[in-house]
């Protein structure tokens, strides 16, 4: 199949673009990567009747390093330079070691950082980092701009607070206090392939070792990525251990993470994936932390 | 519905072409310049049939409009032969026995090409890292990674 006809725009510029958007209304599409939007135009799951393209827009692809340690990047940012970046490689270890499982290299090429963000897919990467590095999204319209915190951006599958006549500009990743260790563990059926489930933490030791704060977020397994308040609960304030680390496992698996069933995976899967991978990440992730991070 | 006219290089010639803006740049690329080296799997991003070079990087043709390659350069399979001569890949392929239905193969040639432009001297676990965006459901994968390895030592 083929896409539907639609209007196709191409702004130079934001503000152009958002004048276009505001024009548009819901008939309005905005058009990142396309690395999600294309294919489910190619199927006609999507259908919009004008699309704004974003790619002629050279000042919303960058990456800047913030004054506090750490990281603004534009929303049209491809993948591929994000994992290629040496500052990303520097100061995010993390997004990196990520980078690698969001989809192949051709993906990765043409898919855009904020564009994934936008999407909110509940097997996406980028939507679960995002929440789980605490990032703030610079949602910006004709009438002005807000500040969005990730986990208060998407609030279902394919779900976010965008209004149709704003756009997604810019991801802020605050840094890493010292002695952070993060870690991202994922399985599917082939490197590349849709995540069955996967688990980000992003785990800070203190001085004397114990846990001072904890971010653990599970994708995959639920309607949009989850972010463990029971980590939290049990972790912070104690000495990391085998004994803990199961615990939290045990209390994600039973109260926080709602998997489905579908040809991927059935939710027992799931269930037994996360309870094995969130004790490997965490104890990844302390060890990271423990070596400085 | 909304037709523009774009300007692109592809395989080294200029083109000019009008374009309906949801025809894909793999749609452009078979129906209008009969290009049809370029294969239309499944349009979804999985296979990677569609694989061609633009600007230098490996996309999935049937996930980029064609009206988003204006003033952009693409390389399809068509595009490895150089007067007259194959692609040092395409001759290890043949040689290795990594083509059966030869379906997937522009779209490997494609990835690998873009693999050794930037990694003269990949390792099998970078070739497979690189090839596994393309989908081959005859031969294994096996000699096409060693292809694509035997190629890499042949342009050394």
């Amino acid at each position: 199949m083929k896409p539907i006809q639609f209007d196709y725009y191409a702004p130079t510029s934001v503000d152009e673009g958002l004048d276009k958007l505001t024009e548009l209304g819901y008939d309005g599409k905005v058009l990142a990567g396309g690395q999600s939007l294309i294919a489910a135009m190619n199927f006609r799951m999507a259908r919009p009747a004008a699309l704004v393209d974003l790619n002629r827009i050279p000042e919303l692809a960058y990456i800047k390093p913030t004054d506090d340690g750490g990281l603004a990047i534009g929303t049209m940012t491809r993948v591929r330079r994000v994992e290629q970046d040496a500052e990303v490689a520097k100061r995010f270890p993390l997004l990196r070691e990520v980078a690698q499982f969001i989809g192949h290299a051709q993906v990765r090429t043409r898919g855009t950082f904020g564009g994934a963000i936008a999407h909110a897919d509940p097997a996406g990467q980028l939507p679960a980092i995002s929440m789980a590095m605490n990032a703030n999204l610079l949602v910006c319209s004709k009438t002005g701009e807000r500040w969005v915190n990730a986990t208060d951006f998407i609030f279902g599958p394919f779900m976010t607070v965008l209004e149709p006549q704003e756009m997604l500009a810019e991801v802020v990743l605050p840094p890493n206090p010292p002695r952070t260790g993060s870690v991202y563990k994922q399985v599917s059926r082939q490197k590349g392939g849709y995540a069955q489930a996967a688990v980000i933490a992003i785990m800070t030791l203190d001085e004397a070792g114990a846990c001072q704060n904890v971010r653990l977020v599970m994708m995959s397994v639920g309607e949009t990525p989850i972010v463990s308040e029971k980590a939290v609960e049990i972790l912070v304030g104690q000495k990391p251990s085998e004994q803990a680390f199961k615990a939290v496992a045990e209390a994600v698996v039973t109260g926080e993470i709602d998997p489905a069933t579908d040809l991927h995976a059935t939710a027992d899967y799931r269930r037994q994936l996360v309870r094995v991978l969130v004790v490997r990440a965490l104890t990844e992730a302390c060890e990271r932390a423990s070596k400085g991070g | 519905m909304s037709v523009t006219r774009i300007n692109l290089t592809v395989n080294g010639s200029k083109e000019v072409v009008d374009v309906p803006s949801n025809w894909t740049l793999l749609q452009m690329l078979r129906e209008k310049m009969a290009l049809t080296g370029t294969k239309n799997g499944c349009a979804a991003g999985e296979c990677g049939a569609c694989t061609v070079m633009l600007n230098g990087e490996p996309v999935n043709s049937c996930m980029v409009l064609a009206v988003e390659c204006d003033g952009a350069e693409v390389v399809t399979v068509e595009g490895l032969v150089q007067d007259g001569q194959m692609d040092v890949l395409q001759q290890t392929i043949i040689d290795a026995g990594g083509v059966q239905c030869g379906f997937c193969t522009p779209g490997m040639l494609i990835s690998a090409r873009a693999l050794l432009d930037r990694n003269p001297n990949p390792s099998a676990d970078e070739v497979r890292a690189a090839l596994v965006g393309n989908l081959c459901r005859c031969t294994g994968y096996i000699r096409i990674v060693e292809a694509v390895q035997t190629a890499a030592q042949a342009s050394q």
